[in-house]
């Protein structure tokens, strides 16, 4: 192992030797492919039914929608769409479309298509699980409820022009413009492969898929005719499917593969991050997602403030993101740190059982009381949650654990009256785009306080309630910093209302080939996930 | 003859009906709402409704179950609900890496097993016979995921002679196989030895010693074919026992057969898969069996079937 070892640092410090690295962005050679290994199957690449994180990124290969984010970044910048315009009430969007844009079968994408798209993914007939988005769109309901099959509020205007009209203002309607969910498809190949486009995807994207053998692999090959010059720089990608994410770091390390698109399996991180030669592959980024402990305010005792202000200071965060070894920073707000909206200077609760205690005896509960955490019974969770039951039995808390099949954690959560205690683990809330108003509305909003909803805290404040819907009708961009600051406040003032503790903020580690180039930002693009496929380039053929 | 194959075709028909209708009560039962699943936690209750509606699961237990059983006889399993693919042609591009798992598995078996057998056969009762006789109950009783992870991690991982893991050429078939086929090397070992030992005292085996013909003669012309019959006809119920094995095997060695879909379809609980791969399985054993019986009567003329 050692000898091996060794010869592999040696030629990994040759092979840099050899590469001359590009200096900017223009003078990187296209060429070359990748590698990307993942454990499961990939599930259809159809953009307004593919909902999870292998496929995610990959359809944003494949297609285009009329907005997207700068690369590595969460801000919005134009994609499919040239220019566009807002009218004063923000209630009508009017993209003009850029020119000379075509689908992989050699059709020029138009307004109609856009058109078309927006209405196949509302219609109930694609089972689209992003409908919900598109909310706002004047005729949503019609169209949702299968009466009418077209949305009255998007219009084509002229080939190039389409003209989108809202039934309430929307200022994360940019956003969904740039969800997955909204990407154009072409209307011939849609209805030429019906239930079967998700195997046959043809879009207008930096990669056309050239090869699916089920069960084994996929092969994206570079698109000629991508409008963006010089885009995207890889000649292909193959995803090989069914390899177990240890199998695959094994692969990688032998160089037969490029990127574990699973990520590092948990029991092998240590090891990886000590070892010189791979320590240097992996990058580390941020992730929209808040770990936190939910108190159900409508079941006694957490109806009490004191209560659930005690637990939020009892609870050792800090020994939490150690028991995952360090994967993860400690929060202290619902919001994470990459959200715009965070409040930088909040400090929240900080880890205090003696006054945890008093508060304790404040509410009425010198001797505390006994109570249920459920918990999703995958690890790390149940270590988690055993060392949150010791925090809380340190104040006198005695918490049962429920350790139960996610499906099950969640419908409890859905539950007025069933889960006292939930901890987020592996079920926790991901932004489906970086707005502060995703991580209100169906976890702490009241919308979501309902029976089978995601707000397991039950917390409904309606006066916030007003403040998020004013929040969310500033469309003017000019205005973005106002409503991130209004945002930020939200999520403080229920901070003072404590529902929720929030424990940790998950980090993503990348790991990714030496052969492999590209700014670090791309390989934990917070939008693209895991990886901005369009924006890696080899080293070998610069 | 004609009858007993009607009557095990038929009864086989009954076996599978049994077969799909426990699978759909069990997974009708699990406490999974499929339609919410495919909705995604971003889906609004009319999505989810809309989808209960159009897959039929807000339909009583009865009546889904007819209207699967009525696709069924036409050849339809239905749609994955998270792939979106045809149940059948997501089992039918996995089934040839399944069959070649099998095919290796067999032929590692009896080579190993009748190999192992015959040679403590004859050494009977020396230290070769006892090592070769552990050696088979080691083999019967170890769990397969940790014989596939030991030889993973010595010959691919250490040595490197063989690929981790993977499908396309031999040398990704010979691990799996291996590790599928080591139980049954372990039962065929026995079971080779014990009617070798049998035959080797049968009256014309002295006999074919008498007129002075060679050991090897003696030994593979007349008591091996003899010890053979009986074994060949497991071949047929080894498939079922296959069926279970490869779910294990396909998952470590990353094999993309039949057995690592229904692995990943259970973790999703997409139910029109591990309904499809069910049943297919219970084909496949009820086939396997089928077979055995058949065959047995043509390989000992003493078997009658009725």
């Amino acid at each position: 192992m050692k000898v091996r070892y060794l010869t592999g640092v040696a030629s990994a410090a040759l092979l840099a030797a050899t590469l001359a690295v590009p200096a900017s962005a223009e003078d990187i050679k296209q060429g070359g492919s990748m590698i990307v290994t993942y454990k499961d199957d990939v599930s259809t690449l159809d953009p307004a039914i593919g909902y999870d994180w292998q496929n995610w990124s990959m359809i944003k290969s494949l297609f285009d929608g009329l907005m997207d984010y700068e690369p590595g970044t969460t801000d919005l910048t134009t994609d499919l769409a040239e220019s566009y315009t807002i009218s004063e009430d923000g209630k009508t969007f009017t993209f003009k479309l850029r020119d000379g844009v075509t689908f992989h079968n050699g059709r020029k994408l138009t307004a109609e298509d856009v058109k078309y798209s927006l209405d196949r993914v509302v219609n109930p007939k694609t089972q689209s699980p992003g409908a919900g988005f598109f909310g706002s769109i004047k005729g949503y309901d019609a169209v949702a409820a299968g009466e009418a099959e077209s949305l009255d509020g998007v219009s084509v205007v002229d080939p190039l022009t389409v003209k989108i009209e809202l039934s309430r203002p929307d200022a994360t309607f940019l956003h969904v413009m740039a969800l997955n969910f909204s990407f154009v498809v072409p209307k011939e190949e849609v209805e030429k492969w019906g239930a079967d486009f998700g195997k046959h995807p043809v879009g207008s994207g930096a990669f056309s898929l050239e090869e699916w053998t089920l069960g084994q692999r996929l092969v994206f090959k570079r698109n000629a005719e991508y409008w963006r010059a010089g885009t995207p720089k890889l000649d292909q990608i193959t995803f090989e499917v069914g390899q177990e994410p240890v199998v695959a770091l094994l692969r990688m390390q032998r160089g037969e593969a490029d990127i574990p698109g699973d990520g590092i399996p948990p029991a092998k991180f240590l090891e990886v991050m000590k070892d010189p030669q791979s320590k240097d592959l992996i990058i580390e980024g941020g992730q929209l997602q808040t770990g936190y402990v939910s108190m159900n305010v409508k079941m006694p005792p957490f109806d009490k403030l004191e209560v659930r202000k005690a637990v939020n200071m009892a609870i050792n965060k800090e020994r939490v993101v150690r028991i995952i070894n360090g994967r993860a920073v400690v929060a202290n707000q619902p919001l994470p740190p990459s959200m715009p909206g965070y409040d930088k200077d909040y400090k929240g609760y900080s880890f205090d059982p003696e006054a945890a205690k008093k508060l304790l005896a404040e509410a009425g509960y010198p001797d505390g009381f006994e109570t249920e955490l459920y918990v999703y019974n995958t690890d790390p969770n149940p270590r988690i949650a055993q060392s949150i039951q010791a925090d809380l039995a340190a104040i006198g808390i005695k918490a049962e654990l429920k350790a139960l099949a996610q499906a099950n954690v969640i419908a409890a959560g859905g539950e007025a009256d069933q889960a006292p205690m939930i901890w987020s683990g592996g079920m926790a809330w991901i932004a489906d785009f970086p707005d502060p108003s995703n991580f209100y509305g169906p976890i702490l909003g009241c919308a979501g306080a309902v029976k089978g909803g995601w707000n397991w805290s039950w917390y409904c404040n309606e006066e916030l309630d007003k403040l998020a819907a004013e929040a969310d009708s500033i469309t003017d961009p000019a205005r973005k910093e106002e409503r991130e600051k209004l945002w930020g406040k939200i999520f403080t003032s229920i901070m003072d209302d404590a529902p929720w503790v929030p424990v940790f903020n998950e980090l993503r580690f990348t790991m990714r080939s030496d052969r492999l180039g590209g700014p670090d930002a791309i390989f934990v693009d917070p939008v693209h996930i895991p990886v901005n496929y369009d924006y890696v380039w080899a080293k070998d053929v610069q | 003859m004609v009858s007993y194959v009607i009557r095990r075709l038929l009864q086989s028909a009954l076996i599978l009906l049994g077969v799909s209708l426990v699978t759909f009560i069990l997974l009708y039962l699990i406490p999974a709402d499929p339609a919410r699943q495919i909705a995604g936690r971003s889906a609004t209750a009319q999505t989810v409704e809309n989808i209960r509606e159009q897959l039929g699961l807000n339909l009583p237990f009865y009546e889904q179950y007819v209207r699967y059983l009525l696709n069924l006889l036409q050849g339809d399993l239905g749609r994955s609900y998270l792939q979106k693919t045809e149940v059948s042609e997501l089992i039918a591009a996995r089934l040839p890496a399944t069959l070649l798992l099998m095919a290796g598995a067999i032929f590692c078996e009896l080579l190993i097993g009748l190999t192992m057998g015959l040679v403590a056969a004859l050494k009977r009762n020396t230290p070769t016979d006892t090592t070769l006789m552990v050696l088979s109950f080691t083999g019967v009783s170890s769990p397969q995921f940790v014989i596939g992870i030991l030889l993973l991690y010595v010959f691919a991982v250490q040595l490197g002679w063989f690929p981790i893991g993977g499908y396309g050429t031999f040398m990704h078939l010979v691990l799996p196989s291996l590790t599928l086929g080591l139980l049954g090397a372990g039962w065929y070992a026995r079971m080779m030895r014990s009617a070798m030992l049998d035959v080797l005292r049968q009256d014309f085996i002295r006999t074919a010693r008498a007129k002075g013909l060679k050991r090897v003669q003696v030994l593979f012309g007349h008591a091996v074919p003899n010890a053979l019959l009986p074994i060949i006809a497991m071949i047929g119920i080894d498939i079922g026992l296959f069926m279970s094995g490869i779910v294990v095997v396909e998952s470590v060695f990353g094999w993309p057969g039949i057995g690592q879909l229904a692995w990943q379809a259970i973790q999703r609980v997409d139910i029109p898969i591990i309904m499809g791969v069910t049943l297919v399985s219970a084909c496949a054993i009820v086939l396997g069996n089928f077979l055995a019986d058949m065959v047995a009567p043509l390989i000992d003329p003493r078997i009658k079937l009725r």
